[in-house]
């Protein structure tokens, strides 16, 4: 076993791990706070993948946007001092069933599907072909995201505003 | 089974218990927040895949370029979509998904 695998289940443990946290804990602070995790071992993940500025964009995104906004949703809906179950969870049988049958499935076709072996796989760093890629091939789906991202940043606003009547 | 950082195969399996994980979130909370961490979950799920099939299928940016834009309207909805659990908080005083069903009746 190298060093690299070690590391590697490392990850994958931390991902599932706190993935599991998110879907079964009761109080819904450590839910929030378990994305974290998540988050940050999907980030591992995409550099064992090779994929440096994939992996920092979900850390700048995931864990340094959306996590917070999360955490500032949960702060300002709750009172935290409350020690109820704030994390209630409904038909948690039929949906293990579901949820069983459905990673039963996936993992059983991925197994016996006959993937075709990698050629030769190349760390480089890819942020000069991603930069070229959005500029070139994917100009026109690059521009609509800005508008989908001011549209989102408006709605947001908006939405959340109190309405103050006269 | 083992996992191999060097297999495709371990990568997707990882995307699999990430997606039912996701669902599962999604199908039994009744906190709005806990389901749109679900759906973060499995918005996840999908970019590994994608990420993992650029790095060992053509060996182009492509899939990484897509996962780039999977994060960014990932965190477009998250924005528009806790504003709304905000909304539904001050209009209910609860974000139990089952209380806002007033266009019911």
């Amino acid at each position: 076993m190298t060093v690299s695998t070690v590391v590697f289940y490392l990850v994958v443990v931390v991902t599932i791990g706190s993935a599991m946290m998110v879907a079964f804990s009761r109080n819904i602070i450590y839910s929030a706070f378990s994305l974290l995790g998540t988050f940050a071992g999907v980030a591992g993940i995409y550099i064992f993948l090779g994929a440096d500025f994939v992996a920092a964009v979900q850390l700048l995104i995931y864990v340094g946007g959306i996590l917070v906004l999360v955490l500032f949703a949960v702060m300002l809906t709750h009172r935290i001092t409350d020690v109820e179950i704030t994390n209630r969870a409904a038909g948690r049988i039929p949906a293990l069933i579901v949820v069983g049958v459905l990673v039963y499935l996936l993992v059983q076709t991925v197994r016996e599907t006959p993937w075709a072996k990698a050629k030769e796989i190349v760390y480089a760093d890819t942020t000069a072909k991603i930069g070229d890629l959005f500029l070139d091939t994917y100009l026109l789906p690059f521009e609509l995201a800005s508008l989908v991202l001011l549209a989102a940043l408006i709605g947001a606003v908006v939405i959340s505003r109190k309405e103050i009547k006269e | 089974m083992a996992l191999s950082p060097n297999e495709l195969s371990s990568y997707l399996v990882i995307g699999a218990i990430l997606f039912s994980l996701g669902v599962f979130t999604v199908l039994t909370r009744r906190n709005a927040i806990s389901v749109l961490m679900g759906v973060e979950l499995i918005l996840n799920s999908a970019n590994i895949n994608y990420v993992a099939f650029s790095h060992f299928g053509s060996g182009n940016a492509d899939g990484q370029v897509y996962a780039i834009f999977v994060i960014m309207l990932a965190a477009a909805e998250a924005a528009v979509g806790l504003a709304i659990v905000l909304a539904i908080f001050q209009l209910f005083h609860t974000i139990e998904v089952e209380a806002a069903e007033t266009l019911k009746e």
